[in-house]
């Protein structure tokens, strides 16, 4: 026997050699390596008992096998299977049958007969679970064969009966990934099954939640998995789940409650509106309110894990009834048996009675009018006061995610979101910092839908001295979307955000910018405090304020701001405020609008903002490149001249309109390399200004991407008939790599190459054949000729297209006071910047420190150092070390941020073949990825100097 | 049936001296042994004389167990362990273990010390009392003895409060001393699992209050002190030394380092920095913030939180103070109050209630001129502000407790009785069961249904099994066959066969006959046949043979025929079934009564 299985093994080893020639001649480079199944067979036959056996196995699992051996080393593994008497062993086996199934390209029907026969005399519970597993992966290895499911939910129908959880548990998690699913196409073909069909469809969901009440709660949740399962691959659940489900909720343990409401939340989605009855009443509700009252309550159970649960999911109920959602806020308070008004309803009414000092008196909290006591309801029926529970909870997942779920609903319901305020004005004093940062940060997002009172602002405010620099620039970002009520409410704000300012002046750029929002929301409040800002007397000259003075910066930018809308407000001005106001238009003129002032023969309105509106810009970038198309038909100097210009127009337009800088400095940058090209010049600088074409913008489809590796190529092309004229030794080298990179263009833009028509490349596949064959020097005599006659490829405009920019804040570069450290000793230097449309930039942004003599350092930030304030924007901030050896003088350094690219990052990359087993050892990076850095910010220059070490 | 009984000594319908009997299944145990603050005679104590006259308490008491160190619940226990004497065990948590002593020496010295009374316990009988105490941690499953088993529970409170869960065979009772269901700054919440005790023994301090949340409170009351600091003015806190001083201690602290304040805040020195030590110690016990932060930084190493000494009081510039006592009737509180109270920039804030008496309650009710010893008066400038930081449980954490638990039945101690009354009806009306409210001395008795725990074999279990249908239903009963032996206190369930083996008994065979007389005109042998073909048609799925020597078996029933002596066509049918079978037997000869059918061959 073991003779003859070797054999095959043997057999199917010599086929491993041939097929990857006669299938797939795109892989031709591959090394074929002796079958995994061969060595497999022999180390099993050594294996003298079950350990030994265990061992290879664990060995070969390491390994990943070819697609083409798959089949060999499952049938070895069966036949030891049926030889082996231990469990475990017969355990590894059969988790790898379920490994190796997954390899890609291998369908694994051919070994489900085997499989599901393996089942038949198994005695082990263990191993039969595992069993149970592989046909899983089987089952879900095949999609388009409803006969091999068919047959694998009968077998795990057939083992629900057995008495281990682990089968079971098993058997209803393959019926809910391959139970089937109500598909339109078996309601075609009724004629054939009628009778079978449906009674198979409602058989997967009655066969289940008959499990709902097994002995077992792992086998619960199994099964209410199984169902949430079948209801993520598209089917039904049915309505009467619902009760079940509901059941379930007061399961003893709390992974079936945990399970149960996501059950009973999918099922409030799908019957929002039917109509439950109210137990102990024979009132009736909608099926949605009654859900979300259950999960409301589950806000309150005793594991922290399910109350998590419950919390989220709250959040994603809108259709909820606003009556019920308001509950959730409800807390009725009693002492002594008496109402008692809480502090927020207290709060509101000293607002509303015009009295400002609250909770000085001892007694104020005093219980009013008597409760009668049947009406007090001690337990929250239904949504009663979820959300106070859950914000007041033990832990801070709760607390994070209840925080959440108030957001989502805040966000759908201005009522609720105004009810809400309270609580989450109240969560800026929570002990744990990431859950006053979330309030925060959710308090933002619902800003549209409230305005603020006087003291909730108070509370909101005090949390500007927070010494922790997130929270203040998170309560900043709030203040710019914040609407407030009253003139006092300005001043109120205004004065924090001085304390602040005078407490933190690092915080200098962020107030100034919140003070241009709240300057620019509300000119009617600014304008009866202005001369009380700008500390103007009626009759009296006041001294000038000092200029450079940070508060009196933060006062100018509100007082302009205002004044944007509110024409009579210069008139309030005095003489230093205009002059003021120029400067401050010249040196922040992203802070301070352009204003349009009266008389004094000053025109400040400004030219730049006389421009034309965005569609004009586009139409202009539009037509910029169609002239270009044109280019062909011109000769090599005026076409030369065009491009010239055309470049010239569109950075300028780029520095014009903001909103179009990423699409016209795109363009720009792409004319330029057709400049150089045409030129025949900068081979190295064009070849630099495709990957940052590549890598810097974000927003382009791969039309664009082709293009850019298209433009590549040709520069790669150049670069070749330039070294065939100087260096004959490396020509033929650089020719394979060449012939190298239009292949892997043609294979990465398989789908572009149609639209490439005419193209360099278009006419370099046409003479493929040719080129691979011939001599390197015929070769570059026909990409000569080739590049001579090909065309300006036509650049589409991309739509959205942005520039990653990045703006160090930090250091300012402007102090004369050099950083003095000991040599040998390393000094940490802060770095704040900011980045904006940078894709993934924990992985791909760093910072480089360039000394004086050359030296370069390329620094990672840790991930934790990157905030995100907002979309598209990132917040770097972070502490480079430097350290040199002794200077004599104080010198400059410069920092400045860098983008990673590596272009097997690109998503348009081949993926990378993965080996089917658990552990990789080394990922194959592709041959072609070429790594490297961009500059991406103004370099900023800091003085150090390192002293000498005292000895 | 078996009975729980239980006895409150002290709070019953009332606060302090916490002491409850309980006897379930045999076992005697006392929970909690407290004082009363308000007396100064022997009412102070719990009467131990219900247990026993004279004699020590050994003797009726199987363990004593202590919910947290107040002295409430435990001012007593030198007295009863060593004046009364009992050496059984004690439990206590370890932070209770650990900080009970330095409280009960410290009411102990202002008892003797201060006010002269004899006849009380020494420092050496608090260190013997303590030697008798065996330490708990939480989840911890205590044998107390063969068949008591103990196990404590996080009960928030104080550090190291904790529930306790009796179990005396499948009878239970949970006790929760004193609870809180809201985390606050230094503690979590109070936690139990679904335990389902006969008796739910829970406090009820706050049984007709809903609190708000404890959030707008501690905002309100950084606000308060932060207003005042940047007044310049000086801040009063009147604190008892343990619990509520070190959660305001930690607000503060938290509130200093993250608004950078600079203003020093002082704690007057005591028993206060030794407990301290502790709750350094039993991180453990504290919240989830605390826990997940002490690597890096204890929060109860405070960095802003300083000694005092009495000549800072005079110091220029704001400041906060801690000091004791709490309800500034004497001691340092008092006497920086007197210090502090002419300038009105200056603050006190209480964090408790007040005894009515004491210049707290006088100054709470808005009192402006104070008249103090050595008829001076005081004009009272400050500001004076009341935030009240409880932790006990509300009404509503009373419920959400008893939800989390699911007792069978529920006995409130530790509350007055008009709330207790009220919390009693809705507790009855939302989760209908019952409730009881005992005064002191008087006994709840309360029957219980515990379930036998008998061993099956497993042989039977699986044939039993294998009988039934493909879905086990853990929620319908199921009859089974088998033998009950009971042998040396032990229950065990096995099949009949094995039973005689192990009894050493012969088997006796128990058969029922029966006669039937049939009509039928054929012979013997045919009559015999027409009836196998009978059988076969109706009994389909049952074995029925036709043996030769003339008798036809259904399983294991016989059926044999006869004629009758005088008429030769009545037939006489034996039938013979033993007990097992009896069910089919008696099924067959009501069929063959109806005679057989005509159509027969």
């Amino acid at each position: 026997m073991a003779a003859h299985l070797k054999k095959r093994v043997y057999e199917e080893f010599s086929k491993v050699v041939q097929i990857p020639h006669e299938e797939a001649p795109a892989k031709k480079l591959r090394l074929s390596k002796p079958s995994k199944s061969a060595a497999l067979h022999i180390d099993l036959c050594k294996a003298t008992n079950s350990t030994d056996a265990l061992q290879y196995l664990l060995h070969f699992a390491r390994k990943p096998v070819e697609t083409e051996s798959v089949e060999g080393v499952v049938r070895i593994l069966l036949e030891h299977y049926y030889k082996e008497t231990d469990n475990s062993v017969r355990l590894k086996i059969a988790s790898l049958l379920g490994l190796l199934s997954k390899t890609q390209g291998f369908s694994p029907d051919c070994i489900v007969d085997d499989a599901i026969n393996t089942l038949g005399n198994e005695k082990s519970h263990q191993v039969l679970a595992q069993l149970m597993d592989t046909l899983l992966v089987i089952g879900t290895q095949l999609p388009e064969s409803p006969a091999v499911r068919q047959r694998l939910i009968e077998v795990a129908c057939k083992h629900l009966s057995d008495t281990y959880f682990g089968v079971r548990n098993k058997c209803l998690q393959l019926l809910g990934c391959l139970g089937m699913v109500d598909t339109p196409l078996t309601k075609d073909n009724e004629g054939l099954g009628i009778s079978l069909v449906p009674l198979k469809l409602r058989d997967v969901q009655s066969i289940i939640s008959d499990y709902f009440g097994d002995q077992d709660p792992r086998v619960r949740t199994a099964a209410l998995k199984a169902m949430l399962q079948l209801h993520e691959r598209g089917m039904k659940i049915h309505e009467i789940i619902y009760d079940q489900a509901c059941r379930l909720l007061s399961d003893d343990y709390e992974q079936v409650r945990s399970a149960a409401v996501q059950m009973v939340w999918v099922l409030s989605h799908l019957y929002p509106e039917s109509i439950v009855p109210i137990p102990s009443s024979n009132e009736e509700i909608r099926l949605v309110d009654d859900a979300f009252g259950k999960i409301s309550h589950m806000v309150s159970d005793g594991s922290w894990m399910v109350r998590v649960q419950a919390a989220k999911t709250l959040g994603s109920m809108l259709q909820v009834s606003p009556q019920f959602l308001e509950q959730t806020l409800d807390k009725k308070l009693m002492s002594d048996l008496r109402r008692k008004r809480t502090a927020h309803e207290r709060a509101k009414e000293l607002f509303t009675s015009g009295e400002f000092s609250s909770g000085r008196k001892w007694a104020d909290d005093a219980p009013k009018e008597k409760l009668d006591t049947n009406t007090v309801n001690l337990i929250a029926s239904g949504a009663c006061g979820a959300f106070v529970h859950g914000l007041e909870d033990e832990m801070f997942e709760v607390r994070i995610a209840a925080v959440e779920a108030l957001c989502q609903l805040a966000r759908s319901s201005a009522s609720f979101a105004e009810k809400c305020l309270d609580f989450l004005v109240d969560m800026f004093n929570d002990e744990i910092e990431e859950v006053r940062l979330q309030s925060i940060h959710v308090l933002r997002e619902i800003s549209t839908h409230i305005t603020l009172r006087e003291d909730q602002l108070d509370t909101v405010l005090a949390v500007l001295e927070d010494s922790s620099r997130d929270i203040r620039e998170a309560l900043h970002e709030l203040i710019c979307y914040t609407n407030v009520s009253t003139k006092e409410c300005v001043q109120l704000a205004l004065l924090e955000l001085l304390k602040n300012l005078n407490k933190y002046p690092t915080d200098r750029n962020s107030v100034w910018k919140c003070l241009k929002f709240m300057g620019s929301r509300h000119p009617t409040l600014v304008l009866p405090l202005v001369p009380e800002l700008l500390s103007t007397h009626p009759y009296f000259d006041t001294p000038e304020p000092d200029m450079d003075d940070p508060a009196y910066i933060a006062v100018l930018v509100l007082v302009f701001n205002a004044a944007k809308s509110c024409p009579t407000m210069p008139a309030l001005f005095s003489d230093h405020t205009f002059r003021h106001y120029s400067y401050l238009r010249d040196s922040l003129s992203h802070l301070v609008p352009p204003l349009r002032l009266p008389g004094n023969g000053l025109d400040l309105v400004d030219s730049r903002c006389g421009l034309g509106s965005v569609e004009s810009a586009q139409l202009f970038l539009q037509q910029s490149l169609n002239r270009v198309s044109t280019i062909q038909n011109l000769e090599a100097p005026g076409a030369q001249d065009l491009l010239d210009f055309t470049i010239r127009d569109l950075r300028r337009l780029g520095e014009l309109q903001t909103e179009l800088a990423g699409a016209a400095d795109f363009c720009a940058t792409y004319l330029r390399c057709q400049l150089l090209l045409m030129k025949v010049v900068g081979v190295l600088s064009i070849l630099e200004e495709t990957y940052k074409l590549e890598f810097l913008y974000s927003g382009l489809d791969s039309r664009q991407v082709a293009t850019i590796h298209h433009v590549r190529l040709q520069a790669k092309a150049l670069q070749l008939i330039l070294t065939a004229r100087t260096r004959l030794d490396s020509l033929i080298s650089s020719c394979e790599k060449f012939l190298q990179d239009i292949e892997s263009f043609q294979r990465l833009f398989l789908t572009e190459l149609p639209h490439l028509q005419d193209s360099f490349v278009d006419k370099l596949l046409e003479l493929m054949p040719r080129l691979s064959s011939c001599k390197p020097v015929e070769l570059v005599k026909i990409l000569q000729t080739t590049l001579r006659q090909s065309g300006l490829l036509q650049l589409r405009l991309p739509e959205q297209i942005h520039r990653a920019t990045a703006t160090i804040i930090e250091p300012t570069g402007e102090s004369d006071n050099p950083l003095r450290f000991t040599t040998g000793l390393v000094v940490a230097l802060d770095i704040d910047a900011t980045l904006e449309h940078v894709q993934d930039p924990q992985n791909n942004v760093k910072v480089q420190v360039l000394y004086p003599d050359g030296q370069s350092h390329v620094i990672h930030p840790k991930p934790g150092d990157f905030r995100k304030p907002g979309p598209d924007r990132h917040r770097l901030i972070t502490q480079v070390y430097l350290s040199h050896t002794a200077w004599t003088e104080p010198s400059q350094i410069e920092v400045r941020l860098l983008l990673a690219y590596s272009s097997s990052s690109t998503s348009l990359s081949s993926p990378s073949k993965l080996g089917w087993s658990d552990s990789i050892d080394s990922l194959p990076t592709p041959e072609t990825a070429v790594e490297g850095t961009i500059p991406f910010s103004k370099p900023v220059k800091v003085y150090i100097m390192p002293k000498p070490a005292r000895r | 049936m078996p009975e729980i009984k239980v006895t409150p000594l002290g709070a019953g319908q009332d606060v302090g001296r916490s002491c409850i009997l309980v006897s379930i299944g045999g076992k005697n145990i006392m929970l909690d042994c407290g004082m009363h603050m308000g007396y100064n005679d022997d009412r102070r104590f719990p009467d131990f004389s219900y247990i026993t006259q004279n004699g020590r308490l050994t003797d009726f008491l199987d363990c004593v167990i202590i919910s947290h160190f107040h002295l409430d619940h435990c001012g007593a226990l030198p007295f009863m362990s060593e004046m009364v004497g009992y050496d059984g065990p004690i439990y206590m948590t370890h932070p209770t273990k650990a900080i009970c002593p330095i409280l009960l020496e410290d009411f102990r010295k202002i008892t003797v010390d201060k006010k002269g009374e004899t006849n009380f316990f020494t420092s050496q009988m608090i260190k013997d009392c303590m030697k008798k105490v065996v330490p708990l941690n939480l989840h911890q499953t205590v044998q107390v003895d063969d068949e008591l088993e103990i196990k404590a529970y996080y009960a928030g409170h104080v550090l190291g409060a904790a529930m306790v869960h009796i179990k005396v065979g499948s009878e239970s009772v949970v006790y929760t001393g004193d609870y809180n269901m809201t985390p606050d700054r230094h503690l979590g919440a109070a936690w139990i699992d679904k335990c389902r005790p006969d008796i739910l023994i829970s406090e009820s301090t706050y049984a007709t209050t809903i609190r708000d949340s404890k959030r707008c409170r501690e905002r309100d009351f950084l606000k308060k002190v932060h207003e005042s600091i940047e007044r310049g003015g000086k801040v009063l806190i009147p604190v008892f030394a343990l619990g509520r001083a070190q959660e305001l201690c930690i607000l503060l602290e938290t509130f200093w380092e993250r608004m950078n304040l600079k203003a020093p805040i002082y704690f007057s020195t005591g028993l206060t920095e030794k407990a301290n030590h502790y709750y350094k110690l039993f991180i453990t016990w504290t919240n989830q913030k605390i826990r997940k932060t002490f690597v890096q930084r204890n929060m109860f190493e405070f960095k802003h939180i300083k000694a005092f000494d009495r000549s800072y009081a005079d110091n220029p510039g704001p400041m906060v103070v801690f000091a004791t006592p709490g309800m500034l009737h004497a001691g340092q509180s008092l006497q920086i109050f007197k210090k502090w109270a002419g300038n009105e920039k200056n603050m006190v804030i209480m964090p408790g209630y007040c005894v009515q008496g004491t210049i707290g309650h006088k100054i709470l009710n808005g009192q402006r001129k104070l008249e103090m010893e050595g008829r001076s008066t005081l004009d009272v400038k400050l500001q004076v502000e009341y935030m009240s930081f409880s932790a006990h449980a509300d009404a509503k954490g009373i419920m959400q407790l008893i939800r989390m638990a699911e007792p069978r039945n529920m006995l409130l101690v530790h509350g007055e009785a008009v709330k207790m009354e009220f919390l009693k009806g809705k507790i009855e009306q939302e989760f209908s069961i019952d409730c009881y409210m005992p005064a002191n001395g008087e006994t709840v008795t309360v029957t219980t249904n515990p379930s036998v725990p008998v061993d099956i074999s497993l042989n039977l279990l699986k044939r039993e099994m294998a009988l039934g249908g493909p879905l086990p239903d853990p929620k319908k009963p199921r009859t089974m066959h088998g033998t009950l032996i009971m042998k040396e206190n032990s229950l065990k369930l096995v099949s009949s066969e094995q039973a005689l083996k192990e009894l050493g008994l012969n088997e006796h065979q128990l058969r029922f006959t029966c006669r039937v007389q049939l009509q039928d005109p054929h012979s013997d042998t045919d009559t015999l046949h027409r009836i196998y073909t009978h059988l076969k048609s109706v009994l389909k799925g049952y074995t029925i043979q036709h043996l030769p020597d003339g008798t036809v078996m259904v399983e294991s029933i016989v059926i044999k025929v006869s004629s009758s002596t005088e008429d030769p066509n009545t037939k006489v049918l034996l039938l013979s079934w033993s007990y097992q079978d009896e069910d089919l037997g008696s099924f067959l000869s009501t069929l063959l009564k109806k005679g057989l059918p005509s159509g027969l061959c």
